[in-house]
């Protein structure tokens, strides 16, 4: 599968130019984004002409890249306070709806990420599109190119309040009955909004307002330092070792013969 | 003259052949459906969301309960997903762990299957067939992971431990006593592998049960041939993947098209049907069966002539053992870091997929740098296959439907993620 994604990331930059632009290559998918104008004529390109020929979509999904690279412990500077440090601060999955995040202003918050599958060339891509409003995201609907659209995209409007013009049938598909806000965003709190019990004196199930408290273990750290880049590391240091050993050995040439 | 009206009826949550917890509302018309509006979401418990709130390792454990009828190639999906981010490839020995446990997870989850349609189609006793065989399917998973289902036994850079040099009997009871408490221990004197190999080369045999209670049963014929009939041009439109595909004569397998472990190392055959039916799908799920046998008996035998590390020795992501940790000062640091914090994985997103026994089990991951995943993402086949439901349901008679909840192979623990 890696062989011809080389070509497509060129096929790309021929028929689409400045529209679509391309990432990143991991795991042999070419990864490109596409601005909202465009998103539906690009896919039926993608679609229909025969180099690309994407027959199938085999997933959707929506993305809330609020607090994208935040983290709740600083480790870049030192200080005196230890382990503290982490459990303080309201990062993600740590607030109650009454504390939640303001996530006003953010520019390109939500994307939706398109992963498609051609049968005939063995290619995968993934296509992002970010939402030009934040406070209303709208993004066109797929569902006319690829019928498999619809349940994904039924379900990115659920779980993030994207909204998919021209979607036949945009009902809420995973929450409950009767849901308000939308879960996966970032500033929705983890442990929810409202707990269903069965109340036996009404003997019917109510709602009521959540009750316990969030509870993340872990911070969330980001680390910068090349401790995953063990072979670099190993490298580096035995190039350096080399470079001293080499030092060395010229200064010592030298001693002996000032000596 | 009275009016006739369309019914709507509610088939589930609560229906044994609904398969779990789908609500699906018909619209009939008579016995006929006119259209079909599955309601999901009843088994919702936002998976994706409670990954981001913990370390990647932690996440294992739920990717067990997503499409609990085949763990481990939920968690391989994951775990890949991880290390190619990481850019770091487990050791040979475990990639044959991992395929030759993917294959035993594929047995379980259709032996599952052929069960459970079964019963849901009037055939008793071939549930009761599969589900002998599927006991001894469980007996592995516990034997390495030391639970029966949710084994959370794949980890990034390998698998969690070696095989066991042994494999639990049987004790005597009440109900296994005697000559059938002997029968039954026969192939649990040696190793794991020896059982699994005794397993394999047995289940052949086993197979041709099934077969004989169901292939050429009338009743099964006339309850499969013809229902549910889906062209390879809707497949492809309609996110199919697995055996829906298939079934329907596309001839795509990952296993085969884009190979992860050890799947290019070992020889087996893709079964494709022809007319796209509910019969078609079984006879290629049975053969499925057979080619998992066969792939599992050459795992076993490179298993056994190359003994050799499970896990990568990268104590930056992967813990040290007990033993290393008892005299060592370093790995006791390290054990300590990656159980408080766990490890950061670098920036970036991938999407890693493998042929889970029901369909293409995808896992998108984003990361931004941190020790938790940013986003992470999982497609699951049966949601795709679901999705269609109207489609294919649309025509048929009420009792159809059931047979094509069925062969769809829906598990709601992925399809609600």
């Amino acid at each position: 599968m890696s062989e011809p994604t080389k070509a497509i990331s060129e096929l790309f930059a021929s028929r689409f130019g400045e529209r679509v632009k391309l990432g990143p290559m991991v795991g042999g998918i070419v990864s490109a984004e596409v601005e909202v104008e465009s998103w539906l004529e690009v896919c039926r390109i993608l679609r229909d002409e025969d180099e690309f020929g994407f027959e199938q979509l085999t997933d959707l999904c929506g993305v809330d890249y609020l607090s994208f690279g935040q983290s709740e412990w600083d480790t870049d500077d030192v200080s005196q306070e230890g382990f503290s440090r982490g459990v303080e601060g309201l990062g993600p999955g740590r607030f109650n709806w009454a504390d939640r995040p303001e996530a006003a202003g953010v520019k390109q918050r939500f994307g939706v990420v398109v992963h498609l599958l051609s049968f005939r060339n063995n290619h995968r891509l993934r296509l992002r599109c970010f939402a030009p409003d934040e406070g209303m995201p709208i993004v066109p609907s797929l569902v006319e190119i690829w019928s498999s659209a619809n349940w994904y995209e039924r379900e990115a409007f659920d779980l993030f309040g994207i909204v998919f013009e021209g979607h036949p049938d945009l009902r809420r598909i995973m929450t409950d009955y009767g849901f308000t806000g939308h879960p996966f965003r970032k500033d929705f709190p983890l442990i929810g909004n409202v707990a269903v019990r069965y109340d036996p004196q009404k003997k019917r199930v109510v709602y009521e307002p959540v009750e316990i408290e969030p509870r993340v273990g872990v911070p969330r750290v980001l680390r910068d330092d090349s401790r995953y880049k063990a072979d670099e590391v190993d490298q580096a240091a035995e190039a350096t070792a080399g470079q001293i050993a080499s030092d060395d050995a010229a200064t010592g040439e030298q001693e002996d013969q000032n000596g | 003259m009275a009016e006739i009206r369309n019914y709507t009826m509610n088939f589930g949550p609560q229906h044994p052949a609904a398969h779990g917890v789908l609500r699906l509302v018909l619209e009939m018309d008579g016995e006929t459906v006119v259209r079909a509006d599955p309601h999901v979401g009843l088994l919702h418990r936002a998976t994706e969301k409670l990954a981001e709130s913990k370390p990647f390792n932690q996440s294992i454990g739920y990717l067990d309960r997503l499409d609990y009828m085949s763990m481990m190639c939920n968690e391989h999906a994951y775990v890949r997903a991880i290390e190619e981010l990481l850019g770091i490839e487990p050791p040979p020995r475990a990639q044959y762990i991992r395929t030759m446990f993917d294959e035993l997870t594929r047995f379980s989850n259709h032996l599952l299957w052929i069960a459970s349609c079964g019963i849901d189609l009037g055939a008793m006793t071939v549930f009761l067939y599969a589900f002998r065989e599927r006991e001894m399917v469980m007996d592995m998973y516990e034997a390495v992971s030391g639970a029966r289902m949710h084994a959370a036994y794949y980890r990034p850079g390998g698998v969690y431990r070696d095989l066991p040099e042994s494999i639990a009997p049987y004790k005597e009871s009440r109900w296994t006593k005697g000559k059938d408490l002997k029968r039954r221990n026969e192939w649990r004197e040696g190793s794991l592998l020896d059982f699994i190999e005794a397993f394999a080369k047995d289940v052949p045999s086993k197979i041709d049960e099934y077969e004989t209670l169901l292939t050429n049963n009338r009743i099964w014929k006339q309850r499969t041939v013809g229902i549910g009939v889906v062209s390879p041009e809707k497949a492809l439109q309609m996110g199919y993947s697995g055996v829906m595909l298939r079934g329907s004569g596309i001839e795509w397998d990952l296993r085969k098209k884009q190979p992860y472990a050890m799947y290019d190392q070992v020889d087996f055959d893709v079964p494709v049907g022809v007319g796209g039916d509910c019969y078609d799908r079984y006879l290629v799920r049975v053969e499925e069966l057979r080619q998992s046998a066969k792939i599992i008996l050459q795992c076993v035998d490179w298993l056994k002539k190359n003994p050799g590390h499970v896990m990568l020795k990268n104590f930056k992501v992967i813990p040290p053992t007990r033993e290393e940790m008892k005299d060592d000062m370093e790995a006791l640091i390290h054990h300590f870091k990656l159980f408080t914090e766990g490890y950061c994985v670098p920036a970036g997103e991938t999407y890693c997929a493998v042929e889970a026994p029901k369909g293409e089990f995808g896992c998108y991951l984003v990361s931004d740098g941190a020790n938790k995943p940013f986003r992470v993402h999982f497609r699951a086949p049966g949601f795709a296959h679901l999705s269609s439901m109207n489609e294919l349901a649309r025509g048929h008679m009420l009792a159809d439907t059931v047979a094509i909840i069925s062969t769809l192979d829906l598990v709601f623990g992925e399809v609600d993620r």
